[in-house]
């Protein structure tokens, strides 16, 4: 089995203040609240803010998760930085220029004054040669008149999404500016991936989408290929595609059948996309408002990275060391941690203390501590040490440190698969190249429950080498 | 405690005696267990569920307190339970629901 490397990874943010309110949690909440609703408002953060927010420079790679400052984050920022060695933090009104030029139906309308801003903040980008700007041009006009269309959707001052169906609730303008906006955080990693990795966009055979969003129309509700879609805006012209869906765990099997579909020779380079989650934003905002704290989850993550076979200096993908969560392993945090970081390594004969960095949920517990659920990264981390310690790898004494060693802080969203390893490939590859790790293990985990079709939970784990012929 | 759990318990409470019931909590850390115990013992305190100014009383525990621990056979505590003892703050979390309980 020919071995199988991730060469590239990138990781963007949109700033969207002006859409937090149509996440799904804003969006039924606050109009049943006048004086809510005016506090959500005052309590969102400028771009300066958001950009300069310690965790988002750890999401586009000028800062490692380890090094983040003291909390409260904000308090202990440095200046913002737009761009970084993973990505960017893009600004709304660009973004909606970007919204537009990726618009292939003419739903999203904006003002002549918010068309024209986008349209001269986009054009100065230095990956907007790739991009079809005409269109956000286009996109501006009357939006008065396009609000007054039947289920229109007003998005901010400035812009509207149209229902593309009147009938069909799978095209309403609040899931079509969801999958929308997906696939433009999408488009821009995947915009980034081929500028840094300097690939040839033609090389590209595959491109598998892993978001959460639900494609589709009426017949077949989350049928769609978000993949494919991302594949044709960023300009892949001989590539196809397709999604692996797994609610918040599905990148790792995303990366997992990427990797197959490389090692097997089907395909010489797949590219893993996903968008972010415009349903997630302000989620957890009622804690945020109680402790008088800002609107955190006003960013929409997007992600790429690029597998393809083994070039000799890149990490590779340990195809024959992947951790599944069976039907029939149980669902307690103790179980899933088991079959996902346990397993695989005592099959291999691996020690859980040779794993340099463990990648599971790295949610940013500023986020969501204020609204009860505590500090995910931390219980994750301290499960795999009592596991690590219950194995007899390390003594129980040791378990504080295993985390500090082993783990990190969570500095991610709350954008479900995004937070879910999947932020950390930027900083693994790092650490297996130019940093001192030589073993990463991605965990991450999904709760199928939510949708109501069973009561399981599932996870997939997958171990990252160094490359020892580099 | 998100809605639909405080819906599920008020219907339990109405169709069974309040003293056959036992309410077993999983709350992570010291504050959701607060909450979680305030809603099913006194109310819910955000006054947004089914528990809003029930004042049901039911009798409430952290499933790592030392009762919960003694009811429950060793294996599945193993398999099921032992491992959170170590990675919670078990104590934190009993005397939080504890307070609450000896409270109520």
């Amino acid at each position: 089995m020919p071995d199988v490397v991730i060469s590239a990874a990138t990781q963007v943010l949109a700033h969207v203040p002006g859409l937090a309110r149509h996440g799904s949690k804003p969006r039924r909440e606050l109009p049943k609240n006048a004086e809510q609703a005016e506090k959500f408002a005052a309590a969102l953060r400028t771009f300066e803010d958001a950009a300069a927010y310690p965790p988002h420079q750890a999401w586009i790679g000028n800062i490692h998760p380890r090094d983040l400052p003291a909390r409260p984050y904000s308090a202990n920022a440095g200046a913002p930085q737009r761009t970084g060695r993973f990505g960017e933090i893009m600004p709304e009104e660009e973004f909606f220029g970007l919204l537009a030029a990726v618009d292939d139906f003419e739903l999203f309308a904006l003002s002549p004054e918010a068309a024209k801003a986008a349209a001269a903040a986009l054009a100065v980008h230095p990956l907007a040669k790739a991009l079809n700007l005409e269109r956000i041009e286009k996109a501006g006009g009357d939006i008065e008149a396009v609000a007054a269309e039947p289920n229109a959707l007003r998005l901010t001052d400035g812009a509207v999404m149209r229902c593309a169906q009147a009938d069909d609730e799978s095209l309403s303008a609040h899931v079509l500016i969801d999958n929308l906006a997906a696939k433009a955080t999408a488009t821009l990693a995947l915009l980034h991936l081929l500028e840094r990795s300097g690939i040839d966009p033609t090389s590209v055979e595959y491109v598998i989408g892993c978001g959460e969003e639900a494609i589709g129309d009426r017949y077949q509700r989350g049928g769609g290929n978000m993949g494919k879609t991302v594949a044709e805006a960023a300009g892949l012209t001989d590539a196809s595609g397709a999604d692996v869906k797994n609610f918040c765990a599905a990148f790792v099997p995303a990366l997992v059948v990427a990797s197959s579909l490389v090692s097997a020779g089907v395909f010489k380079r797949v590219v893993v996309v996903s968008g972010g989650s415009l349903a997630k934003l302000g989620m957890k905002f009622q804690g945020h408002l109680a402790k008088e704290l800002p609107i955190m989850e006003d960013v929409l993550g997007g992600t790429a990275c690029l597998i393809e076979a083994d070039d000799g200096t890149s990490p590779k993908v340990r195809l024959d060391v992947v951790g599944r969560h069976k039907v029939s392993a149980g669902g307690s945090a103790a179980e899933v941690m088991k079959a996902l970081a346990v397993e695989p390594l005592s099959r291999h004969g691996i020690a859980m203390t040779e794993i340099d960095d463990y990648a599971t949920e790295l949610h940013n517990p500023e986020i969501t501590e204020p609204q009860g659920s505590g500090n995910v990264p931390e219980r994750n981390y301290r499960t795999i040490a009592a596991l690590s310690a219950a194995k007899g790898d390390i003594a129980r004494a040791d378990i504080a440190s295993f985390v500090t060693e082993r783990g990190m802080p969570g500095y991610a969203p709350t954008q479900g698969h995004l937070a879910s390893a999947l932020c950390y490939l930027p900083h693994a590859l790092d650490r297996l190249t130019t940093g001192d790790a030589r073993k990463v293990m991605l965990l991450a985990k999904g709760s199928l429950f939510l949708g109501r079709m069973c009561q399981l939970s599932d996870g997939m784990s997958v171990l990252l080498e160094r490359n020892e012929r580099r | 405690m998100d809605l639909q759990t405080q819906e599920a318990i008020l219907r339990a409470s109405q169709t069974h005696d309040k003293a056959d019931l036992l309410v077993l909590l999983g709350s992570p850390d010291p504050e959701s267990a607060e909450i979680a115990a305030e809603t099913v013992i006194v109310g819910d305190p955000s006054y947004a569920g089914a528990l809003a100014g029930a004042q049901l009383g039911l009798l409430t525990y952290h499933v790592l307190e030392d009762e919960v621990h003694a009811d429950v056979p060793d294996d599945v505590w193993e398999a099921q339970i032992g491992v959170m003892a170590d990675v919670l703050e078990a104590d934190a979390l009993s005397a939080t629901v504890a307070g609450f309980r000896n409270q109520a």
